[in-house]
């Protein structure tokens, strides 16, 4: 394996992750309850997406600078590796949210509250961009062109992904924690130090893990480009 | 090595079972680790397999990948 030191950290992040996220104390919160514990799993999703897509923004810079193709195959791998995670936040919100917020027994929060949430549809807004660069990418046939209308566009996505779902959501009144009053999971002295324990831990074993896969599809795209690329 | 791993994990899974506490009421004492705390390591025990699962699936992939590319 190429590289590994990294990869095993991923696996023995995770582990500890799975084992202690589990097993460990949370605090004991009404409403919540146990569901706590998605934060290592559910919150940790969209910051291994937010990482994905500033590592491919990264790559469409690099890309414009130096017009290196490969640049480009690594700005688009981050981007749907990016994505796929986004979705599989979006899927385990939805549960998450159906048996805390929208449960039939707690009445003081209604579905318009919900529909109204800022995150739900900043994050959607963000999604929905990085899409259309993947229809935009993909509907160009000239490689050039292609490389370049994408890097510009991805700073573009980029861009807007800052204000819906770094600002919007926190100017905004939320049902999320860290609405108005600040950003809990950065926010040392906010989140339960148990919490913490796992939760920053689970971040980086999550990231590492997306990253890892996205290295495995560059390099296949790599050796399926080959012609391109040394030519 | 993938074999190798894979008995360090068995090793790992069959362990779990001698840090069962002494019961309370006086019943033989049992391995039963498993089956305290409303059973909760026994989903610990299947989200790991399915991670683990996973993580040697990517490993397999990664080692295929990394012929082809010295192939040529």
């Amino acid at each position: 394996m190429r590289r590994s030191w990294w990869k095993i950290a991923s696996v023995l992040l995770l582990v500890y992750t799975f084992t202690v996220g589990i097993l460990g104390e949370v605090p004991r919160l009404p409403q919540l309850e146990e569901t706590i514990r998605n934060l290592y799993f559910h919150v940790c999703m969209w910051f291994a997406m937010m990482i994905l897509f500033i590592i491919s923004v990264v790559h469409a810079i690099k890309y414009l600078r130096t017009g290196d193709l490969r640049s480009d195959i690594c700005s688009r791998e981050y981007a749907v590796v990016g994505i796929i995670l986004g979705i599989l936040g979006y899927a385990t919100g939805a549960i998450w949210m159906n048996y805390t917020w929208a449960d039939p027994n707690i009445p003081n929060i209604t579905f318009s509250i919900i529909a109204k949430e800022p995150k739900l549809i900043g994050a959607a807004i963000a999604l929905l961009i990085y899409f259309a660069y993947l229809v935009l990418r993909d509907s160009i046939q000239d490689i050039d062109k292609k490389a370049r209308v994408s890097a510009v566009y991805n700073i573009f996505a980029f861009a807007m992904l800052f204000p819906s779902i770094w600002i919007l959501p926190r100017v905004l009144p939320s049902l999320h924690p860290g609405g108005s009053e600040g950003n809990p999971a950065l926010d040392f002295k906010a989140a339960d130090a148990r919490l913490r324990m796992v939760f920053y831990p689970a971040i980086a074993g999550w990231t590492l893990l997306a990253v890892w896969i996205t290295t495995i599809k560059i390099r296949i795209r790599y050796i399926k480009d080959k012609s391109i690329l040394n030519a | 090595m993938i074999r190798r791993t894979l008995t360090l994990l068995l090793t790992f899974l069959l362990s779990t079972g001698l840090f069962a506490q002494t019961d309370a009421n006086g019943q033989a004492e049992m391995a039963d680790l498993m089956r305290s705390n409303g059973k909760i390591y026994v989903v610990v025990a299947v989200i790991l397999t399915i991670l683990l699962g996973l993580v040697l699936y990517l490993v397999r992939i990664d080692r295929k990948i990394s012929r082809l590319e010295k192939e040529k």
